[in-house]
């Protein structure tokens, strides 16, 4: 079989961007366990974060993820009082990350207000209200540029539809406020529509933000897959990951035609938890399970999801934000711990 | 803003718009309780059926107008709105027509009726003129579209002005400004600053500010760490739907439009075509916005008494509405609640 990424050694080399916040600490956390698993992965670390905004780390980052065509990532804060592009933003354009995937599933270990969620918010990932396009027309009055294609949103429709058919999801829900955004929002509505009529099989309908936001709450098991441009997407997985316990067990991944970058389902960067020893780490690694499946690595990625869920849901040792008490440091060791009598040298 | 002055033993005069569908049901209801409660309310009922103007275009009709200009005070039902019928939503006619700055929304968990949250209660403030609802969009080229955005200044400002006021006047300690300033850095930039103004003009109110996604992360989370909570329009749309799921749904979520020229209060639900005319219809939504009107004409102790009566009979679960999973009619109801706010003082 022809290799997708360069191997040396048998090992993939992986660009890890620390990002800031809980991402460095988390991002240590997965290489941890990737080494006790013996993960083949070699991580090329890459320091991006709120104070290497200039051109050169931006570079840096790409050359490197454009090498290794995978990527690990802690979110970088961006300082919305500066008139700097996020950083962010500016990765997943150039790397043209076209889609943002994440899972919400009910995990039997986390009591959360609602069960049997299981959802796939597939969310276009470089326009729409994210394109950059602002001025001031006269003073105090500011003109901000939502930009809908029918490329990137038939692209992010086929993907939705692709992704179902794959996994042997049922439906698909389109997200959009074409009532009052009657040619954008419609021109991406319209693009779902023409793309669901090449999959019969899958069963195609639309909801309005406002009302959707409005059924996650009430009945979330309702959603299968969810395709959506940019803003809506920022917002419904906020929603969604809330419900099946928050930021902290949500893993995600922005994906192109070439490259892949994984990190938490919400991008948060956990200021206030930086250095405490409380983050989770749960998302994160099952974004980096991902990773292992993504790069050909199915048999590490499943050893150290089964260990991740079982701490999770079965030994419970949980972080504050689930109502634990256990640390970071805790909940790693018990990885290590559920991996050991799975690991064959 | 000129302050308003209602002396408690003359009465008032309120423009009432019944609306379509359930709508004539539950404002006959309304109507009914205010009378049992002794409320010195007179109502002048106008249709605001669209009439064919010498343009040709069809437009509210004079009634409206006039009658507002004197009642400076509406009362309003759901509207149907006729798809492709060549005029606009009536009540984005009714908003432009007034002025109506801010969209006013409490949500407050109703004892007895249960949903998955317990003690919500929270105000979202949805600046309602401006923001992504300009209606400007274009085709740039074949499959591109551009739909803009606006953000001013003086709406800006009007709408955070009306938050602190509300916060003020409702014994409230803390207005959330909602933001995305992130990525829309020059207009939620600038409504992050006038916010901030506003709040330096404030200091007896709290102010914080948040992320959109962070406010639908914790919402779902933990709704109760929120008080006032103010944002542009779409952020606004979103959320105050987001929170009415919360509290059970738009049958009982109350609503006002605040505006420079007078206020409607409206029920947000539709027109519910499938129960109208079989005295089926829950007119809480409807009465709890009548309530809030009585508030803003600093007619309390009415609203105090009418708020206690209806929420007294769903607590008590005895005499329910289908919707709210009993099987007593429109007119049961709205008799049992006219009993009840008899014997309150
Ligand atoms: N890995 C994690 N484990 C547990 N909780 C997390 C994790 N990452 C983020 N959170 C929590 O999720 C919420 C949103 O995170 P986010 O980083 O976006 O917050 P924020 O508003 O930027 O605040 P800050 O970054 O200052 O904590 C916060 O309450 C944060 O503490
Ligand atoms: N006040 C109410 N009391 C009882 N049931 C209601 C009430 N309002 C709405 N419903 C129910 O909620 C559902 C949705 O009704 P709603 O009228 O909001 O639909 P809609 O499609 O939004 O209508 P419209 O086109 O008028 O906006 C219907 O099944 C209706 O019976
Ligand atoms: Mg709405
Ligand atoms: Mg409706």
């Amino acid at each position: 079989a022809v290799e997708k990424f360069a191997k040396y050694g048998g090992r993939n080399t992986v660009t890890a961007l620390t990002g800031d916040g809980v991402g460095p600490e988390l991002l240590a956390c997965v290489q941890k366990v990737f080494r006790f698993a013996g993960a083949p992965v070699v991580f090329e670390e890459v320091e991006v974060d709120a104070n290497t905004s200039d051109s050169e780390y931006l570079n840096k980052a790409l050359l490197s993820v454009g090498r290794n065509g995978v990527a690990i990532k802690g979110n970088i804060a961006t300082n919305h009082d500066s008139s700097q592009v996020s950083m962010n933003v500016k990765l997943r354009t150039e790397l043209d990350l076209f889609a943002n995937v994440i899972r919400c599933k009910s995990l039997p270990g986390v009591s959360t207000r609602h069960g049997n969620i299981d959802m796939i918010l597939i969310r276009e990932n470089t326009e729409g209200e994210y394109t950059n396009l602002e001025h001031e027309n006269v003073s105090g009055v500011i003109e901000s540029l939502k930009i809908i294609t029918e490329a990137n949103s038939t692209k992010i429709a086929k993907y939705a539809f692709e992704y179902a058919k794959k996994y042997g999801r049922k439906k698909v829900t389109a997200v959009h406020k074409a009532n009052i955004m009657k040619l954008g929002d419609g021109l991406f509505l319209n693009c779902c529509r023409n793309v669901s009529e090449d999959y019969p099989d899958i069963e195609f309908n639309d909801m309005i933000i406002d009302n959707a936001s409005m059924q996650m709450v009430s009945r979330p098991q309702q959603f299968d897959v969810l395709v959506m441009p940019n803003l809506y997407g920022n917002i419904l997985s906020n929603i969604a990951t809330g419900l099946v316990g928050g930021s902290g067990v949500v893993g995600g991944v922005n994906i192109g035609e070439d490259y892949a970058v994984f990190e938490m389902g919400t991008r948060n960067t956990g200021m206030k938890l930086k250095g405490t020893n409380t983050a989770n780490p749960t998302g994160l690694l099952l974004a980096s399970c991902d990773m292992l499946d993504y790069l050909g690595h199915k048999k590490y990625g499943s050893l150290i999801r089964e260990a991740v869920l079982n701490v999770l849901n079965e030994k419970r040792i949980h972080t504050p934000d689930l109502g634990g008490q256990s640390s970071t440091t805790d909940v790693i060791q018990a990885i290590l711990d559920d991996i050991k009598p799975g690991t064959k040298a | 803003q000129a302050q308003r002055c209602y002396s408690s033993n003359r009465r008032k005069l309120v423009t009432m718009i019944p609306g379509d569908g359930i709508g004539p049901e539950i404002s006959c209801s309304v109507q009914k309780i205010f009378a049992a409660a002794g409320a010195p309310i007179d109502w002048e009922e106008v249709d605001v059926t669209p009439v064919k103007g010498a343009d040709g275009n069809f437009h509210l009709p004079q009634k409206v107008f006039d009658s507002m200009a004197v009642t400076e005070v509406g009362l309003k039902g759901p509207l149907a709105t006729p798809v492709g019928k060549g005029h606009r939503s009536l009540n984005l006619a009714l908003r432009k027509a007034f002025n109506l700055y801010a969209n006013v929304r409490p949500c407050k968990s109703i004892e007895g009726f249960k949903t998955p949250y317990e003690a919500v209660d929270l105000v979202t403030i949805r600046e309602n003129t401006e923001g992504e609802y300009s209606g400007i969009e274009h085709t740039i080229v074949d499959g591109v579209v551009q739909s803009i955005k606006l953000i001013t200044e003086q709406a800006s400002m009007r709408v955070a002005e009306y938050a602190f006021k509300y916060a003020r006047d409702n014994n409230r300690n803390t207005v959330v400004a909602v933001h995305k300033a992130n990525i829309m850095r020059m207009s939620d930039g600038l409504f992050l600053k006038c916010c901030r103004h506003v709040a330096g003009q404030n200091k007896d109110i709290k102010f914080k500010e948040m992320y959109l996604d962070t406010v639908c992360l914790n919402m779902v989370q933990d709704p109760t760490q929120f008080d006032v909570l103010v944002m542009p329009n779409l952020y606004g749309d979103i959320l105050s739907d987001l929170c009415a799921g919360l509290i059970g749904g738009l049958g009982v979520t109350p609503s006002g439009n605040i505006g420079e020229d007078g206020a409607i209060f409206e029920s947000v639900h539709g027109t519910a075509p499938d129960i109208a005319g079989k005295d089926l219809a829950n007119p809480t939504a409807l009465l709890l916005s009548a309530v809030m009107m009585l508030r803003y004409m600093n007619l309390g102790d009415y609203a105090r008494r009418i708020e206690t009566a209806a929420l007294g009979v769903i607590r008590d679960g005895q005499i329910l509405t289908g919707d709210l999973g009993g099987s007593s009619t429109c007119s049961q109801f709205t008799d049992e609640i006219c009993r009840r706010v008899e014997s309150i003082n």
